[in-house]
């Protein structure tokens, strides 16, 4: 939060448009055929999850505390799921989505584990 | 036509996903980091879940994608939770501008 | 005994949609795995079984399970606003509220559903008296009572019928 008034609605036009460039990009460049699936929609809907995991990784590098860097871990896992979902659907392998259930149970007792280490206690409470 | 409704699903599913990155990097403090990202990635998660169930139908994996949904729903605000009475613990300030924090003063009245 | 027995026709039900098209050999298995989780953890499953059998709790969780969905979109909507907004609109605190729910099941369920709606996430939860601690985003009011006739009033008096 910077308290300059104009440098403040400076960053906010430049990152709506950085981040429409980016989305616009990934609607209208020709992707390379490796990751043409039998629909190149998905394929792009695939590298649009990828900018929000971009943005989970700059709070994991960036985040001032611990309890930062925890909450994008856990986000991250929670996007790992729909990650799976939309693999499942153009390749036609039903076993992405049994991957989504085990990474959903495993994200959700580390981001347990990772409170039980923030509260500074031992794990056998 | 099912499989126009099932994309319709995973982009509305795309946007607020992004959207709530976009509050995990906008909002000032932990609380309101996970208040954006507990709503939106969730509900955002499981509208993907529901197109990848459109899109299947009732066949094997539309009924786990059914069962992911119901597991999301139920573990990730008890993760939410979790994560912020421990960032509380642990000392985390609210953000500078925030109005009232009744809990850390019930816990300074209880020592 | 009659908690083991529920929680065995659940974990029964939720084998069998895991592996959908059912057959013989899945369902066998099923019964040895589902008989095996609740032989060893059926007590803590529920500590009233007779719940079970009402009819009027299934009817109230069906208008539950709406009520819930439509606040869960508000409050995606309600988030995707603030965070758009140049000037971000947010006037965090964290309130203290009251309820009256007592049951275990309640307190969490009625903790998941203030999470999931509009601008309210639990942080902690003090099941002897019924304190509810919330960080708000855009606090309205400070004072208790008014706090809880605007976040609890909409999910109390469903989950009140459905779990006590």
């Amino acid at each position: 939060m910077r308290s300059k008034f104009p440098s403040r609605y400076l960053g906010w036009c430049l990152g709506l448009l950085g981040i429409s460039l980016t989305l616009l990009f990934i609607s209208i460049y020709p992707l390379p055929s490796l990751l043409r699936w039998q629909s190149p929609f998905l394929s792009r809907c695939f590298f649009m999850l990828m900018v929000c995991f971009a943005f989970c990784l700059f709070r994991l590098m960036r985040g001032p505390t611990p309890a930062d860097r925890a909450v994008a871990v856990d986000t991250l896992g929670i996007l790992i799921v729909g990650f799976c979902a939309i693999l499942s659907i153009p390749t036609g392998r039903d076993w992405y989505i049994d991957i989504a259930i085990a990474w959903a149970l495993q994200s959700f007792i580390g981001a347990l584990a990772l409170a039980k280490y923030l509260e500074g206690r031992g794990f056998d409470e | 036509m099912s499989e126009v409704a099932g994309n319709l699903f995973i982009v509305i599913g795309l946007a607020f996903d992004l959207f709530g990155c976009l509050g995990l990097i906008r909002l000032p403090d932990v609380y309101n980091r996970l208040q954006a990202t507990t709503k939106c990635v969730t509900l955002g998660t499981c509208s993907i879940l529901f197109g990848a169930l459109v899109v299947k139908g009732l066949s094997g994996t539309g009924i786990k994608a059914f069962l992911c949904i119901l597991f999301l729903l139920l573990t990730s605000p008890v993760a939410a939770h979790a994560l912020s009475r421990g960032a509380h613990k642990s000392g985390v300030k609210l953000w500078d501008k925030s109005v009232c924090d009744q809990y850390a003063e019930d816990e300074a009245g209880k020592k | 005994m009659k908690s083991k027995l529920i929680l065995f026709v659940i974990g029964f039900i939720v084998w069998m949609l895991l592996g959908w098209p059912i057959d013989a050999q899945h369902a066998i298995v099923g019964i040895f795995a589902a008989g095996l989780a609740a032989f060893l953890t059926g007590d803590l499953f529920t500590r009233r079984p007779h719940h079970f059998g009402h009819i009027s709790r299934y009817l109230w969780f069906c208008y539950y399970v709406p009520l819930f969905l439509w606040e869960c979109l508000k409050a995606n909507i309600d988030v995707a606003a603030r965070v758009l907004n140049p000037r971000l609109p947010i006037n965090p605190g964290i309130v203290k509220v009251m309820t009256s729910l007592r049951s275990d099941t309640a307190l969490t369920f009625l903790a998941n559903s203030i999470t999931l709606t509009p601008g309210t996430l639990c942080v902690d939860i003090s099941p002897e008296e019924g304190i509810l601690y919330i960080h708000w985003i855009d606090v309205k009011s400070q004072d208790t009572q008014e706090a809880a006739q605007r976040i609890v009033k909409t999910f109390e008096g469903v989950l009140k019928r459905i779990f006590e």
